[in-house]
């Protein structure tokens, strides 16, 4: 670990915080254009968060610590993960801390706080929302798991670095694995952030709403963070995404020509990412909730499939 | 004449409006079993609503309107002020239910025996006063004492309750929804509804008749034209007037455009419900423009006003029905386009396809009218002919075909507003190049003590208008039944073999009223 190391870590992390609602802001615009509406501003996402901020907080009456401290570990959780997912260097002082199943875990951490969170307050729709993101959750969870594991074998390790890292600066190599493994990671990105066609993120229906039914009773900057917790999960499913299938352009010291190339390479992969979500879904209706575990089943057997491939046929390789 | 061979004498009312028969009942047992009758031979409740009499001298009187194959049986029950009751009539027809409630609230009529609890009162004035009643004065003062609504428990392992409403997380009418749940499945949905009562009927009495169609019109802003037409239409019978030709057909117009930029709506809404965004964007702009040309022509986006009782008020030129015309094949086109989409789009038609299903039975059973109603596969339409009824003009004349869906679903209920969509531009058409010249409104005298049925088919359904005038030809009584009385029940037949995130979707398939049903 080098002092310009620990200030790239940092760079990392700041960045995220401040692409992240960028992000999210460009797939609304890009949505709206989609359905051919005219678009909300790109900053409006700050807008908001900076209006949250400047909000009080109102509390229900049952309200325990937990409904108070979830907005905070939730938010951790995704800065965390957001530290540790090489986004521009693969030199990451952070990244030894945790592998991707350690990863894995943080989101998993994540979910567990902001469902015991609906369901603190004890309105129908928070228990609702908390009973759905279970369901949802622990179906993804196991096909993220089959996806790393698969690439986890390719690399020989389970270090994100270590495996973006064997991927993009080595001979370049076609892995059919890879295929599967993005089709099952692509479902479980759409399943976890709350995206058409499990969840739907513009929605006012409360009895359809997943995400925004356990974040109903939340105001002020506890909404604030979770709503930036939620655009840092998309972003870190998307930088994970890209780092884990499409490496190129990520520095693997900390060169700083690199780090250079690697800025404008990860807006350019993210604007492109950002695109084909809006894309995905405008073109795709909301699913039936009882829908939903056939999606997530079949993204855990494209992983498997994956995997499957990866041992049977590229063993050699 | 008589009906079901029942010893009640009918007349049929003047004017030349949907065709309506009058007649009294002489006792609540003679009343019974004509309910009976006409519930055999599958009629349906139409309205139930209470009048006060007591001011000449009689007690009250109980309406209850009947849908036939033919017509309207308008039923009269004269009950003594001293003790107002009547007979149960919710075992014979379950739609009576609420309505029979909300006679009790209101005019302080009530059922003997059946369901008790207060329906548009929820305790904003006392049990023992009735707005209706002529000498209720104007109330207010009242201390708002909101009651405890006794609403059915369902018990057993697992299941538990979900309250919904009456405010909402979107900006829509206020009600309640108790979803009684196991898991996602639900078991049971109970509606409250009367949050939107307003108090228009008590503001009907003592208005002269110009200022009756204002307000008529402002009882359910999406079916404005509907309930204008159905005023007018009551106000006609009561004072045997015929309104022209022309005015006939602009109403006819007005009523279809009305049908156009409802369905264009609603079936944006649908693909919303179901998260496909795109489909909303497409519907709404071309109910946008639709609503803009309305502007245009008629003054008013909803065309309000616009239908007075006599005729219409505003005629159409050349150059505005040539840019009907115009419209109308532009938006063929687009529908025809997007219909294509919401067909072939998997993902759509697995949210509609068997959600929300009722079958004619029920349908029947439930007295539906209208579009929930044709979906289950029922020709139930009062602007088209079927066995035994010829349609009023100026339907009789333009041949209307009616839509209908055997699937009784979401997807026959989206399917319906699409097949009524191309025939509606096709009667827009037909009328703005076959316009007959004509005057555009007859004189209405007012006719001392008169009464008239209006019924009218709306884009949501059968939408009644009951007038009664008094000895100056003011009006007494006026009664706006919207189609959502006899719908809303249907909706909670209709969510039973679903899932709880099912429930917006069917929920916005039938799109019902609550300003309308509550007043």
């Amino acid at each position: 670990m080098s002092i310009s190391g620990l200030l790239w870590q940092l760079f990392a992390i700041v960045l995220a915080l401040a692409l992240a609602p960028l992000l999210t802001g460009w797939v609304n615009q890009c949505r709206a254009w989609l359905q051919n509406r005219s678009a909300p501003p790109l900053l409006l996402p700050y807008y908001m968060l900076h209006k949250l901020f400047l909000k009080d907080v109102v509390l229900a009456h049952g309200a325990s610590p937990i409904f108070r401290f979830a907005p905070f570990a939730v938010f951790g959780c995704m800065l965390l993960a957001c530290a540790i997912i090489p986004v521009l260097s693969t030199d990451l002082p952070f990244a030894p801390a945790a592998d991707t199943i350690a990863l894995v875990g943080v989101f998993g951490l994540a979910r567990i706080f902001i469902s015991l969170a609906a369901m603190d307050v004890g309105t129908s729709f928070g228990t609702l929302g908390g009973r759905r993101e279970m369901l949802v959750g622990f179906l993804a969870e196991p096909a993220l798991l089959m996806v790393i594991f698969t690439l986890a074998m390719i690399a020989q390790s389970t270090s994100v670095a270590t495996i973006v890292e064997t991927l993009a600066h080595r001979e370049f190599v076609i892995y059919p694995s890879l295929a599967f493994a993005g089709i099952a990671f692509t479902f479980v990105s759409f399943a976890e952030n709350a995206r058409v066609p499990v969840d739907n993120p513009a929605t006012h229906l409360e009895l359809t709403m997943i995400h925004e039914a356990m974040i109903l009773e939340y105001s002020g900057r506890h909404l604030a963070l979770i709503e930036w917790a939620a655009s840092l999960k998309l972003y870190a499913y998307s930088c994970l995404g890209l780092a884990l299938f499409f490496p190129w352009g990520i520095a693997q010291g900390d060169s700083f020509l690199g780090l250079l190339v690697a800025i404008p390479m990860l807006v350019a992969k993210l604007a492109i990412g950002g695109v084909l979500l809006a894309l995905i879904e405008t073109l795709n209706a909301k699913v039936r909730i009882f829908r939903a575990p056939e999606f997530l089943g079949t993204a855990f057997l494209f992983a498997v499939l994956g995997l499957l491939v990866r041992l049977l046929l590229e063993s050699r390789v | 004449m008589r009906f079901f061979g029942e010893p009640i004498e009918f007349d049929k009312q003047a004017g030349i409006g949907s065709p309506v028969w009058r007649g009294r009942a002489q006792s609540s047992e003679a009343m019974q079993a004509f309910a009976v009758a006409v519930h055999r031979n599958h009629g349906r409740l139409a309205a139930l609503w209470g009048e006060d009499r007591r001011g000449g001298g009689d007690g009250f009187r109980l309406h209850v309107a009947f849908g036939l194959d033919m017509g309207h049986a308008w039923l009269g029950l004269d009950l003594p002020a001293e003790r107002p009751v009547y007979p149960d009539l919710a075992g014979i027809f379950s739609a009576a239910n609420r309505m029979q409630r909300a006679t009790r609230d209101l005019v302080g009529i009530s059922n003997e025996g059946g369901d008790q609890r207060p329906w548009l009162r929820h305790g904003a004035w006392p049990a023992d006063w009735f707005p209706l009643r002529h000498d209720a004065g104007e109330g207010g003062g009242f201390v708002n004492a909101p009651t405890d609504y006794d609403f059915v428990r369902v018990g057993g392992e697992g299941a538990h309750e979900i309250p919904v409403g009456p405010i909402h997380a979107g900006i829509i009418e206020p009600g309640h929804f108790r979803f009684s749940v196991i898991g996602e499945r639900l078991l049971r949905l109970e509606q409250r509804l009367g949050y939107q009562h307003k108090g228009v009927e008590k503001l009907f009495i003592g208005r002269n008749l110009a200022e009756g169609a204002r307000l008529a019109g402002r009882i359910s802003g999406d079916s404005t034209c509907a309930y204008a037409w159905a005023y007018a239409s009551a106000i006609e019978a009561a004072c045997a007037v015929s309104p022209p030709p022309r005015a006939l057909l602009l109403r006819a117009l007005m009523l279809e455009r009305e049908r156009v930029a409802n369905h264009l709506g609603d079936l944006g809404a649908l693909g919303n419900d179901a998260a496909l965004a795109f489909g909303f964007s497409q519907f709404m702009r071309l109910k946008e423009d639709w609503l803009r040309l309305n502007a245009q022509l008629f003054g008013h986006r909803f065309m309000m006003d616009r239908i007075v009782p006599g005729g219409v008020a505003l005629d159409l030129e050349a150059p505005a029905l040539a840019s009907i015309v115009e419209q109308c094949d532009g938006v063929g086109r687009a529908v025809k386009e997007l219909k294509k989409i919401y067909d072939e789009h998997a993902g759509l038609q697995d949210r509609f396809v068997t959600t929300g299903a009722i079958d004619a039975q029920l349908a029947r059973d439930l007295s539906l009218s209208g579009m929930a109603a044709r979906a289950t596969g029922l020709i139930l339409d009062a602007r088209a002919h079927r066995t035994g009824y010829t349609p009023p003009p100026p339907w009789a004349m333009l041949g209307v075909r009616p839509v209908t869906d055997e699937r009784g679903d979401v997807a026959a209920r989206a399917a319906l507003r699409f097949g009524e969509i191309f025939e509606s531009l096709r009667l827009l058409r037909e009328i703005a190049v076959g316009l007959p010249d004509s005057g555009l409104c007859a004189e209405v005298p007012p006719a001392a003590g008169g009464q008239g049925l209006g019924v009218v088919e709306g884009w949501r359904g059968e939408v009644l208008v009951g007038v009664q005038l008094d000895d100056a030809g003011r009006l007494a009584r006026v009664h706006p039944h919207d189609p959502s009385w006899q719908a809303w029940p249907a909706l909670e037949h209709a969510v039973m073999k679903d899932i709880v995130p099912d429930f917006p979707l069917i929920n916005k398939s039938f799109n019902l009223s609550y300003s309308g049903a509550d007043l």
